[in-house]
C-alpha cells in the first residue's frame, strides 16, 4: 500500500468550510500532535470519563420506558411470582425494562455496573493524583473539580439508586429521610421540601429522575468539560526520569498515537461494563419486591460508595440529647448527625483543602509538572494511607451484617471492634506508612550509592567473593536523582533568637513545627553509606572497572 | 551457557542493566537475550515491516470478530424473545455477549495497532509558563480601570446602591419559589404536631382493628395464642397507604405474661401480648428481627438491638430511644384493637421533637 | 530385609493399602446400613409400637440433653409440648443431635441411625409426651398447590428481616442468624414457622393460615430455583458482592489493560 501524498478531498473539503468559518487551523496545529505522557496510572481517570459517557448512553436507553411515577399499580407483565402485587410505576416500569424489553436488562445492568465502576475509578485516580502530588500548582482548580465531581457522583448515584422503588432501594430512601430530618433547625424543613410532606409522599421518585437525569449530569458534563479542558491546556504531568523535568512534557503525540490508546481505553471500558452486564447480575430488582414502608430485608446495604456512611451509622453509639429539657424543640440526635455528617465532612473538606494546606506549610509556590513519587514525600504518602484506613474500615463494618452472617462472627464483636479500628487504624497506618516510605527512601539512596545487583561473583586476589554491582540504567537511574527534597519554610530563627516573620504568634509557630516536620530531606539520596555495609561489599559501585573492584 | 570468566574479565559491557523490582537476572539472561526496547532515544521510532505485517494480520482478525459479534447480535435480537427469567436469561447472556466479544476485539485491535504498526514516539515539547507577562497583565489591570471608571459605577454610588438592592431579592426569587415544594407548607412547630401522631389516632373515635400484614385480616386475640409469636401489624383501612404504614406498622409479640418486664407498660398489653412501633427510633427503618430465645428486637440496617420484654429499651446500636408502646385491647368480638395513638412520636429524632418520653411520664403522672 | 518388609516398602504399597481401606469402609457401611433394613421392615410392618421405639431411641440420642423423659436439663431445653413438627424439623435438618453447645445449633448432615422410620419413632414419641404442632402432610407443602405471588407478600411481610428477600439468611445478635432457606425441603419450612425452632418467633397456624403458608413455601422455591437472568447470582445478597466485583473484576481489569497499552515493548534482540 502506498502512503498518502496529499490530504484526500473528502477530508480537506470539509476541514477548509469550517477553517473559513471558526479559523480552527491555528488551534489544530498546535494540538494535533500535542504531548501526553505515557503511564498506566494517567488512564485511570480517563476511565471515569469513559464510564460517564456510557451512563449517559443506557441511561437514555432506560428513560424511553422507566416511568418515575408513585401511583399504585398492580402488575401484569411478565415476571410470575410479582403477578397481581401492588406495587408503584416505577417499580412496574423497572420490572418492565428488566422482562418486556429486549437488551433492557443488558442495559439496566450496564447502566448500574458503569456507575460503581465511575465512582470507583474517580476514586483510584484520585488517589493517584493525590499520592503523586499533581494537585499542587497550577492544578488546584482541576483538583478542586474532581472533589466537587466526586460529592456530585454520590448524589447522582443516590439519586438513581432510589429510582426503581424497590424494598433494597426504598431502604436506602428512608435512611436518607432519617438521616435529613435529624438535622438541627432545618431538617424536618428539609425533609417536607424533598418528599413533599411526610415520608415517603408521592413525590420523591418524580423528583429525584428530573435530579439524577437532568440537574446532576448537567452539572457533571460541565465540570467534566471543565476538568479535561484544565488537563489539556496545563498539559499532563510525567513521571520522573528520561530526560522529563518541569518545563517539558515527554510522550506520545496526541494524533495519532494517544488518540487511538484512549479510543482503545474507551472501548476496554465499554465492554468490560457490557461483560459485566453479561455474566454478573446486578441489583436483582424482582428478587427485592416493591417497596413497602413497613417491610425490611436483612442485609440490606447501600452501593459500595455509600458503605462507609452505613458504617460509620452502625459504629456510633446511641448519644441524644435534648438541649432545652422536656417537651420544647431542640432534639439533637448525635448518633445520627456525627456518623452522617463528620466522616464525609472530614474526607470531602480534607480533599479540598488539602493543596492549600500542603503550600500553606511547604511554601511551594513553584509550578510543578513532575510526579513525585510516593515515598519521597513521606508525611503526605502517611497522611493519604491513614485516610484510606479511616474510610476503608468504616466502609467494612457498612457490611458488617454480611461479615458476621458468612465468616461467622458475632455482629456486636463486629461493631466493637470497628469502633475501635477506626480510631487506632488510621493511627498505625500513618506509623507503618511513614517507616515504609523512609525505607523505600534508603533503598533508592542505596541504588545510588551502590549500585545494584550484577548477578556477577567475582573472586578478589586474596580469596574473598563479592558480588559486583552495577550502576542501574539510565531510566531508573533519571527517575532516582529526579527526588527533591519536600521544601520547606525558611523557619531557622536569626542571630538574635527571633523567628522569622510568619513565624511568630501561636499559628504561626505551629506552621513553622509543621513545615520542619513536614519538609526536609529525610534521607539523602548520598546516604548510601553507613548503615552496616562495609566498604568492602560496595566497592564495585558504578563502572564495574576492574580498579574499583579491588580492595583499597 | 555463559561464561563466567568471561564476565568478570569485560565485565564494564556484558553486565546487563537492570530494572529495579524486576527479579534478578538469571544465567541466561547475562547473555542480554532480551533487553528493553530503547526508549530513551527522543524520536520517532518506526517497528520493522516483518512484525508490522503480523501485527496486521492479528488487527484483522480482531475487526472481523466484532464484524461478526454485531452482525450476531442483530440476529440474537430477532431471535430470543424474551419474558421469563429463563428466556431473559437466554436473551441478556447472547445480546450481552456479542457485545461485549465486538467491543473486545475493536478493543484489542486497536492497541494491537497501537502498540506494534504504529512507531514509538518519544517526543519532548517545551512547557510554557502559564501566567501571561507582567506587562500584559498590567495592560489588562489598565483596561479594567479605564472600563470601571468610563461606566461611572464607581463614581455614581446611588446607582451602585440601587444596583445591589435590586439583585438581593431577585437572586432570592428562585428559592422562594422552591416554597411549595412541601405540599403542606407547614412551619416548624406544625411540623412537630404532625410528625407526633399517627392514623391510630382514630381508633379514638371508632375503634380500628390490628390488621396483619400480608394476610389483609383482623385477628383475635385468641388466636394469637403462640408465646414466641412476632407478627407484622398495620391499621384497619390503610393497608396500602404509604404515608400511613411509614409511621402506623407495629410488631405484634405474644408473651408469656411472666417474661414481662417492668420496663413494658402492662396496662398496655393484652393476655401477653404487645404492640411496638415498627419503625426504628435510629433512623426509620422497621425494626422486625425478633428472637424469641432473647427477645431481642434488632434493626437489620444499623443493628440498635432493642429489648422487646422490656418496653422495647435499647441495648445495643445507636439508636438512642425504646420503641414507642402502643395502647391495644380487644373488641366485643375479640379481635385486637388499637385503643389509643402512640404517646410519643415515632421514627427517628427531629429538632422540634423534644424529650417526648419524659413529657409523657410527667402527663401520666400529672 | 525379609520378604514382607521388602514388600511394603514398595512405591506402590501405599496405594495399595489406601485401597483396601476404602474398600473396607464401603463394605461396613453397607453391611450396617442392609443391619437397619430388617428393623425398618419390622417397623413399617407396625409389629413394634412407633412410640416406644421411638422413647429408646430418644434416651440413647437425645437424653443427655434433654432429660430420660424429655423434662429439659442445663444444657436443653425441655420437649413436652414442643410436637412432632419441632422433631422433624431439628432432626431431618440435622440440627440435632446437636454437635456442641454454642449460640445456635447449625444445619449439618444427619447422623447415620437418622432416616424417616426413625424420625417419625422420635416425632411420635415426643408427640406423645404432651402434644404441639404435627408434622403436615404432603399436600400442605406442596409447592404447586400454592399462589407463588401471594406468598411473596407474605414473605416480604414476614420472613426477609431475617431470611433476606433471597431467602439467603443473614446476621442476628450476639453470633446467632437467621440460616439460608436454600436448603431446606417444603416440609421443614413449614415446621419452622409453626415451631419457631432455636431463637426464630412462631407463626402459627391461626394467625397465619397453611393454605398461607403454602403459599410462601410455593415463592420460596419457586424463587430459589429460578435462573439469575442477569448472569451469575453473586450469592443474590446485593450490594455488598457487587461492589466486591466492580473493585476486584472491574478496576483490576482496566489497570491491567491500561499497563498493557502503556508498557514498554519488549523486544527480543
Amino acid at each position: 500500500m502506498s502512503e498518502l501524498t496529499s490530504v484526500p478531498k473528502a477530508i480537506s473539503g470539509p476541514s477548509s468550510f469550517l477553517d473559513d468559518r471558526l479559523g480552527a487551523g491555528n488551534f489544530l496545529k498546535r494540538n494535533l500532535r500535542k504531548i501526553f505522557p505515557d503511564h498506566w496510572t494517567y488512564l485511570l481517570g480517563e476511565v471515569a470519563l469513559y464510564s460517564f459517557i456510557i451512563l449517559l448512553l443506557t441511561g437514555t436507553f432506560l428513560t424511553l420506558w422507566f416511568k418515575p411515577g408513585m401511583e399504585h399499580v398492580i402488575y401484569d407483565g411478565s415476571y410470575a411470582p410479582l403477578k397481581g402485587v401492588g406495587m408503584s410505576q416505577a417499580y412496574a416500569s423497572s420490572l418492565e425494562i428488566s422482562f418486556d424489553v429486549r437488551g433492557g436488562l443488558l442495559m439496566r445492568q450496564m447502566h448500574h455496573w458503569a456507575a460503581l465502576l465511575f465512582v470507583a475509578s474517580m476514586m483510584v485516580h484520585m488517589l493517584r493524583v493525590f499520592f503523586m502530588g499533581a494537585y499542587r500548582k497550577p492544578r488546584e482548580l482541576t483538583w478542586l473539580i474532581g472533589v466537587i465531581l466526586l460529592t456530585l457522583a454520590l448524589a447522582e448515584g443516590l439519586t438513581g439508586y432510589s429510582l426503581p422503588d424497590d424494598l433494597l432501594s426504598g431502604a436506602g430512601l428512608r435512611i436518607t429521610e432519617g438521616v435529613a430530618i435529624s438535622l438541627p433547625l432545618v431538617g424536618t424543613y428539609i425533609t417536607f421540601f424533598l418528599f413533599g410532606g411526610e415520608y415517603p409522599g408521592m413525590d420523591v421518585i418524580s423528583r429525584f429522575y428530573s435530579l439524577h437525569i437532568l440537574l446532576i449530569p448537567g452539572i457533571l458534563l460541565a465540570l467534566i468539560g471543565a476538568h479535561v479542558v484544565l488537563t489539556w491546556v496545563q498539559k499532563h504531568t510525567q513521571m520522573p526520569g528520561r530526560g522529563a523535568n518541569n518545563h517539558n512534557v515527554v510522550g506520545a503525540p496526541f494524533y495519532p498515537a494517544f488518540m487511538l490508546k484512549a479510543g482503545a481505553m474507551f472501548l476496554f471500558t465499554f465492554a468490560l461494563v457490557a461483560g459485566l452486564g453479561t455474566f454478573a447480575q446486578i441489583n436483582p430488582i424482582w428478587i427485592f419486591g416493591p417497596y413497602n414502608p413497613a417491610d425490611i430485608s436483612a442485609g440490606s446495604q447501600p452501593d459500595f460508595y455509600m458503605g462507609f456512611l452505613e458504617g460509620s451509622l452502625r459504629l456510633m453509639p446511641a448519644w441524644e440529647i435534648n438541649l432545652f429539657g422536656t417537651a420544647h424543640a431542640g432534639t439533637l440526635p448525635l448518633s445520627v448527625i456525627i456518623p452522617a455528617l463528620l466522616p464525609m465532612g472530614i474526607i470531602m473538606t480534607g480533599l479540598a483543602l488539602y493543596p492549600f494546606l500542603e503550600r500553606w506549610v511547604t511554601g511551594d509556590h513553584r509550578a510543578l509538572h513532575v510526579s513525585d513519587r510516593p515515598r519521597n514525600n513521606p508525611h503526605r504518602t502517611s497522611i493519604g494511607m491513614s485516610a484510606i484506613v479511616f474510610y476503608g474500615v468504616l466502609w467494612l463494618l457498612g457490611a458488617n451484617d454480611e461479615l458476621s452472617a458468612n465468616f461467622q462472627i458475632s455482629l456486636n464483636v463486629t461493631t466493637y471492634v470497628g469502633r475501635v479500628l477506626v480510631l487506632v487504624g488510621p493511627v498505625l497506618a500513618y506509623i507503618i506508612t511513614y517507616r515504609i516510605c523512609l525505607g523505600l527512601q534508603r533503598s533508592d539512596a542505596a541504588v545510588i550509592g551502590h549500585g545494584v545487583e550484577s548477578g556477577v561473583i567475582k573472586r578478589l586476589p586474596h580469596g574473598e567473593f563479592i558480588e559486583v554491582h552495577t550502576a542501574p540504567i539510565d531510566t531508573v537511574e533519571d527517575s532516582l536523582r529526579a527526588k527533591e527534597p519536600v521544601p520547606m519554610l525558611p523557619v531557622e530563627e536569626d542571630s538574635a533568637g527571633i523567628p522569622p516573620k510568619g513565624m511568630r504568634g501561636p499559628l504561626g509557630k505551629l506552621r513553622a513545627a509543621m513545615s520542619k516536620s513536614y519538609g526536609g530531606e529525610k534521607i539523602p539520596l548520598d546516604d548510601g553509606h553507613g548503615h552496616g555495609h562495609d566498604d568492602d561489599e560496595h566497592a564495585a559501585v558504578g563502572s564495574g572497572d576492574d580498579k574499583s573492584i579491588t580492595r583499597h | 551457557m555463559t561464561d563466567n570468566e568471561h564476565e568478570i574479565e569485560q565485565p564494564d559491557e556484558r553486565v546487563p542493566k537492570r530494572v529495579i523490582g524486576t527479579p534478578a537476572p538469571g544465567t541466561s539472561m547475562l547473555g542480554a537475550k532480551e533487553t528493553v526496547e530503547d526508549a530513551d532515544v527522543p524520536g520517532v521510532m518506526i517497528p520493522d515491516e516483518k512484525s508490522a505485517r503480523k501485527a496486521e494480520k492479528i488487527v484483522a482478525l480482531c475487526f472481523t470478530i466484532t464484524f461478526l459479534s454485531a452482525i450476531a447480535f442483530i440476529i440474537l435480537y430477532v431471535q430470543i424473545q424474551v419474558g421469563t427469567p429463563e428466556s431473559t436469561g437466554q436473551s441478556n447472556l447472547a445480546l450481552g455477549g456479542t457485545l461485549t466479544l465486538a467491543l473486545l476485539g475493536l478493543a484489542v485491535g486497536i492497541t494491537v495497532w497501537v502498540r506494534s504498526i504504529m512507531p514509538k514516539y518519544n517526543l519532548i515539547q517545551e512547557r510554557h509558563d502559564l501566567a501571561t507577562d507582567e506587562t500584559t497583565r498590567e495592560e489588562v489591570a489598565d483596561t479594567f480601570l479605564q472600563g470601571a471608571n468610563e461606566s461611572g459605577f464607581v463614581k455614581r454610588p446611588l446607582l451602585r446602591r440601587t444596583l445591589l438592592l435590586a439583585s438581593a431579592p431577585l437572586g432570592l426569587l428562585p428559592l422562594v419559589l422552591l416554597r411549595d415544594l412541601d405540599n403542606s407548607k407547614m412551619t416548624g412547630a406544625n411540623f412537630n404536631k404532625l410528625l407526633r401522631h399517627t392514623v391510630w389516632a382514630e381508633t379514638r373515635k371508632k375503634p380500628m382493628k390490628l390488621i396483619v400484614e400480608g394476610t389483609g385480616q383482623p385477628i383475635r386475640a385468641a388466636d394469637f395464642n403462640s408465646p414466641g409469636g412476632i407478627l407484622s401489624v398495620v391499621p384497619e383501612g390503610y393497608e396500602h397507604d404509604m404515608n400511613a404504614l411509614a409511621k402506623a406498622t407495629l410488631i405484634l409479640i405474644k408473651f408469656r405474661p411472666e417474661d414481662l418486664k417492668p420496663g413494658t407498660n402492662k396496662n398496655w398489653t393484652h393476655d401477653g401480648i404487645v404492640a411496638y412501633s415498627k419503625i426504628c427510633t435510629h433512623v426509620g427503618c422497621p425494626a422486625a428481627l425478633y428472637e424469641q430465645t432473647t427477645h431481642h428486637i434488632l434493626c437489620p440496617c444499623h443493628q440498635s438491638t432493642f429489648d422487646a420484654a422490656d418496653g422495647a429499651k435499647v441495648i445495643f446500636g445507636p439508636a438512642a430511644r425504646p420503641l414507642p408502646q402502643l395502647n391495644i385491647g380487644v373488641d366485643a368480638e375479640g379481635f385486637l384493637i388499637a385503643k389509643d395513638d402512640f404517646n410519643v412520636p415515632v421514627g427517628p429524632s427531629y429538632w422540634e421533637r423534644g424529650d417526648a418520653e419524659q413529657a409523657a411520664r410527667e402527663g401520666s403522672t400529672a | 530385609m525379609t520378604r514382607t518388609t521388602a514388600w511394603r516398602r514398595h512405591p506402590l504399597a501405599r496405594y495399595a493399602v489406601l485401597v483396601l481401606a476404602l474398600a473396607l469402609i464401603g463394605v461396613a457401611y453397607a453391611t450396617l446400613v442392609q443391619g437397619s433394613r430388617p428393623a425398618d421392615a419390622a417397623l413399617a410392618s407396625g409389629k413394634l409400637d412407633d412410640v416406644a421405639q421411638g422413647k429408646s431411641l430418644f434416651q440413647a440420642h437425645c437424653s443427655s440433653c434433654h432429660g430420660l423423659s424429655a423434662e429439659g436439663t442445663s444444657t436443653g431445653p425441655t420437649l413436652v409440648g414442643v410436637g412432632a413438627a419441632a422433631v422433624d424439623f431439628q432432626v431431618s435438618s440435622g440440627r440435632m443431635p446437636a454437635a456442641n453447645p454454642g449460640a445456635q445449633a447449625p444445619r449439618k448432615p444427619t447422623p447415620r441411625w437418622v432416616n424417616e422410620e426413625t424420625t417419625r419413632q422420635l416425632a411420635a414419641y415426643v408427640q406423645s409426651l404432651g402434644g404441639g404442632p404435627t408434622i403436615p402432610s404432603k399436600d400442605q407443602v406442596d409447592p404447586a398447590m400454592g399462589n407463588a405471588a401471594k406468598g411473596g407478600e407474605l414473605f416480604r411481610a414476614n420472613c426477609i428481616q431475617c431470611h433476606n428477600w433471597g431467602g439467603a439468611g443473614g446476621a442476628l445478635t450476639r453470633g446467632k442468624y437467621a440460616p439460608s432457606l436454600n436448603e431446606s425441603s417444603p416440609q421443614q419450612i413449614y415446621e419452622a414457622m409453626v415451631t419457631g425452632p432455636q431463637a426464630m418467633p412462631v407463626f402459627n397456624d391461626t394467625t397465619i393460615t397453611p393454605q398461607e403458608k403454602r403459599d410462601m413455601i410455593a415463592y420460596i422455591t419457586e424463587v430459589r430455583s429460578q435462573r439469575d437472568p442477569g448472569g451469575f447470582g453473586l450469592g443474590r445478597i446485593g450490594p455488598v458482592t457487587e461492589g466486591l466485583v466492580a473493585w476486584v473484576v472491574g478496576i483490576s481489569f482496566m489497570a491491567l489493560v491500561a499497563i498493557w497499552i502503556t508498557a514498554k515493548k519488549r523486544k527480543k534482540s
